[in-house]
């Protein structure tokens, strides 16, 4: 027995994703401080590259990813209660993460359309200089490694559900379910700051 | 405890709102500041009640800070460098 009761094995999982947390907070500190230093270096251009991107497909895709935010919470407090179909309430989660990255695959495609994708199709219009293709080459790589957390998150919602429906968790046991909710809402929180660096540029008149 | 999720999240909408409406509002150099300002209270928010950071174990307190201490010390030695610059800005 590697624990004195379930409630230690669930706090110890939880203890073992806050520190995966702390290594993605890294991460994406990063990568958001190299946003900051590119944006206080070239702030005209960052404005004007800010203003292409597209803001009511950003704003609609933070709507979806907190709601399933929502549905992740209720999903752990069903579990955790023993209720019946708990299940639904992760598959819910699941298919708003899909419908985020439907709309994000749409926003790519919008994107590539109005040549604003670095390396395969970039036109700097009249009045852009080079540093714009920096916030995009920014935006591609942040929205790609959140696209591709989200991924795994769905993944696992996928199996927990699956899990959920065969009866595996309890009152007792729901520690998995728990600790996908953390990552659930990480991925969330991330993209929080992900929208205020990528879609607020440059819309006010100046 | 619904119900404090569910406020919460009419909050988190609320601040989505704001942070879009002020991106159209005349105020100048106070727009990056309004935005992040909106998106880390929004983080806060998702931190405290949807990853349940107040709850216990108060352990995870020191997993959780111990992240953004060291993101404190990528930050500030991060800027320390690029301010002592001569060439920073550019241009």
């Amino acid at each position: 027995m590697q624990y004195a009761s379930l409630a230690q094995q669930g706090e110890t999982a939880q203890l073992g994703m806050w520190v995966f947390i702390a290594t993605e907070v890294l991460f994406f500190g990063a990568l958001l401080f190299a946003y900051f230093i590119c944006r206080l270096s070239y702030p005209e251009q960052f404005a004007l590259a800010g203003r292409d991107s597209k803001i009511l497909l950003g704003a609609i895709n933070t709507v979806i990813l907190l709601t399933s935010s929502l549905t992740m919470i209720a999903a752990i407090e069903l579990v955790k209660r023993g209720r019946r179909h708990a299940e639904r309430l992760l598959l819910l989660t699941a298919l708003l993460g899909v419908c985020f990255l439907g709309v994000k695959g749409y926003e790519y495609v919008q994107d590539f359309q109005d040549a604003t994708v670095p390396a395969l199709n970039f036109l700097l219009k009249p009045g852009y200089h080079p540093p714009a293709e920096i916030f995009w080459i920014f935006y591609f790589v942040a929205t790609g490694f959140h696209a591709v957390h989200l991924t795994i998150g769905i993944a696992i919602l996928l199996i927990m559900a699956e899990m959920t429906r065969r009866g595996r968790f309890s009152p007792g046991y729901y520690a998995p379910v728990e600790t996908l909710g953390l990552y659930w809402s990480l991925v969330d929180a991330i993209w929080l700051l992900l929208f205020a660096a990528i879609y607020p540029l440059g819309r006010a008149a100046s | 405890m619904l119900i404090s999720y569910l406020a919460a999240w009419i909050v988190l909408l609320l601040l989505l709102g704001l942070s879009v409406l002020s991106a159209y509002l005349p105020i100048g150099s106070l727009h990056p500041l309004v935005n992040f300002g909106v998106a880390v209270t929004q983080v806060a928010i998702v931190f405290t009640v949807f990853m349940r950071l107040t709850s216990p174990p108060r352990i995870k307190w020191v997993f959780a800070g111990a992240g953004f201490f060291w993101l404190l010390f990528l930050f500030v030695l991060g800027v320390i460098d690029y301010l002592t610059r001569s060439g920073f800005p550019p241009g």
